[in-house]
């Protein structure tokens, strides 16, 4: 299934405009359900915004070239916005969110429309996304453009063997047209990763270490993530460690564990409505 | 067998591009050299990381292509058990998990590399198909079926080795996904097996034929989805139905024969014989541990005739 793609061009104010607006619809979602995953939708947003807005080349038909699998698929709220907005999802879809009569989940589904892979379980996305970019190698003629896979992955998830497994591999292998970004946002369910698992850090010399190239900076600023992407070396697999802040965008909820996976109360839901702001940083 | 899956995977490579292996640094010797050298891009050797293989199958499955994971048995599917459930079963795409060694049949090698419980396992899992060939030649057409089938979800495709004898005859049945498939046709007794063990079952029905009976002796090399029609018409036209399976008591053909047998009301004799539910800490040829879980040609006769 091949994504759907608005433009190439990266304009900063038009995709913090997109980011709030989404940060909305998702707040609008989670009264319709006693739980969803906003922190780490909110966490990952300018990220994967930035991929299906400006990464990601169109082809014929509003489809893309390149290809998203959201490996931490808890962030799928993030991933469902867009697609919903670029008319991949039909907006009652998302209304039918966790409903009976809908397709969607709290993680990502194979067959849903825009979704390339099912993903929930952690640790699975990057090695599938190996596999989708030896297959686009394998598959491309020389000469033609050869498609890229993105993928993003929760800091999270980096403490699964099977993602260094595939880390270790895609360089081994060769492969140039995977790009991961790592959703970094220090946090997991008991806490923060610096301080449950200090040695966990530092990422980026590890990554470097495993053959990647690797790029660290702050998540929330789309357009240097675009820069840093479209300006890779490209001889190796790319890898962004994007610092990013857990819920980012609503105040209070940033960097408190308890938004993982909880829908606001309508007082909650009307705070923060009117707490967002366009996030730039 | 792996040999004949080595030959058999390189001819089919040639027609069909879409046609990968993922080793995980186990390979299947001999021709798969020939498929390594012309098709080095569709060769991918993993190294020692099981769960990426079956993640990098399920990618390039993702995208269009036919993909083979091949590693010993316990490590094709036990430890990348996760991924062969969310990545393959869950997404129902048509990868191919070899698992070479099924049953105890690493003889000198230990509990660690014996799948003696992977029927039960993989069949557990919705969307997933199981083919264990008793032979070469049918190891071959379990194959070329695999690998030609028109879409389909995944496939756990369980081997023995090497140096397994061809049972298969010239008046031998076609293999047909999902039927049983007759090595003999006779009307009072029927050998009921699949794997390499069908070579103890032969030699079963052997005991039966010299001593006058007509025997059927009978591959059910499709575990999942079974051919409950076949083994229903089995249990009603035989005297007596001798199940040598070698795998774990539950979750394997021995219970599921019995299942049917209850619902269809069959009055044949049934008897049973498995791995025990025991790690057996014995080193040996395969026959060696076969017998030390109770399994050998003779005893099986002594039970039964």
């Amino acid at each position: 299934m091949d994504q759907a793609i608005l433009s190439n061009d990266f304009d900063a104010s038009l995709a913090r405009q997109r980011c709030m607006k989404y940060r909305r619809r998702i707040l609008d979602v989670s009264q319709r359900v006693s739980a969803l995953h906003i922190a780490p939708a909110f966490s990952c947003l300018e990220i994967v915004d930035c991929i299906y807005h400006a990464l990601m080349r169109p082809a014929e038909a509003g489809r893309s070239i390149d290809s998203f699998l959201m490996s931490k698929g808890h962030g799928c709220m993030a991933q469902y916005a867009i697609l919903e907005d670029v008319g991949v999802l039909a907006r009652g879809e998302l209304d039918r969110y966790c409903t009976a009569s809908g397709l969607l989940g709290a993680h990502p589904d194979y067959g849903s429309p825009g979704i390339e892979a099912a993903t929930g379980a952690l640790g699975h996305g990057l090695a599938m996304a190996l596999g989708m970019a030896i297959a686009e190698r394998n598959r491309t003629k020389k000469g033609a453009l050869l498609p890229v896979i993105y993928t993003v992955l929760s800091d999270g998830e980096m403490q699964e063997g099977s993602t260094w497994e595939a880390l270790m591999l895609a360089s081994s292998l060769g492969v140039s047209n995977l790009v991961a970004v790592i959703d970094n946002n220090d946090f997991q369910s008991l806490g923060r990763t610096s301080e449950t698992h200090p040695t966990f850090y530092p990422l980026d010399e590890k990554l470097a270490a495993f053959g990647w190239e690797v790029v660290e900076m702050g998540g929330h600023d789309a357009e240097a993530l675009y820069n840093a992407v479209t300006m890779r070396e490209g001889r190796k697999p790319f890898v962004v460690v994007a610092k990013t802040v857990k819920g980012r965008g609503v105040q209070f909820m940033e960097n408190v564990p308890i938004w993982h996976y909880r829908s606001p109360n309508p007082e909650e839901y009307r705070l923060a409505i009117a707490n967002l702001a366009e996030v730039s940083s | 067998m792996r040999n004949m899956f080595a030959e058999v995977l390189y001819d089919l490579a040639r027609q069909d591009e879409r046609i990968h292996i993922v080793v995980a640094d186990i390979s299947p010797a001999g021709s798969m050299a020939k498929f390594r050298e012309e098709f080095p891009h569709r060769f991918i050797n993993v190294g020692v990381a099981e769960q990426s293989m079956i993640g990098i199958c399920a990618g390039l499955a993702l995208k269009g292509m036919r993909p083979f994971a091949y590693t010993i048995a316990t490590f094709s599917l036990y430890r990348p058990f996760e991924m062969v459930r969310d990545d393959l079963c869950y997404q129902n795409l048509p990868v191919t998990v070899v698992g070479i060694g099924g049953g105890v049949i690493y003889s000198t090698l230990g509990g660690t590399h014996y799948a003696q419980e992977d029927i039960a396992v993989a069949g557990a899992i919705p969307n997933m198909s199981i083919i264990a060939p008793c032979d070469p030649a049918e190891a071959k057409m379990a194959t070329q079926y695999v690998a030609k089938r028109p879409g389909g979800g995944p496939i756990y495709l369980r081997f023995g080795k090497a140096g397994e004898p061809n049972l298969t005859q010239k008046d031998s049945e076609p293999f047909v996904f999902g039927k049983l498939r007759y090595l003999r046709r006779g009307s009072d007794v029927c050998v009921l097996s699949y794997g390499v063990i069908m070579k103890m079952a032969a030699e079963i029905a052997d005991g039966f034929a010299a001593s006058g009976k007509s025997v059927s002796l009978i591959s059910c090399h499709t575990l999942k989805p079974l051919d409950r029609e076949g083994i229903s018409e089995v249990l009603r036209r035989h005297k007596q139905v001798i199940v040598v399976e070698e795998h774990a008591p539950q979750g394997g053909l021995a219970p599921q024969t019995k299942q049917i047998a209850w619902d269809i009301g069959a009055n044949c004799r049934i008897d049973c014989f498995t791995l025990k539910d025991e790690f057996v800490h014995c080193y040996g040829s395969h026959e060696d541990i076969l017998a030390a879980h109770g399994l050998s040609a003779k005893r099986i006769l002594q039970a039964t005739m």
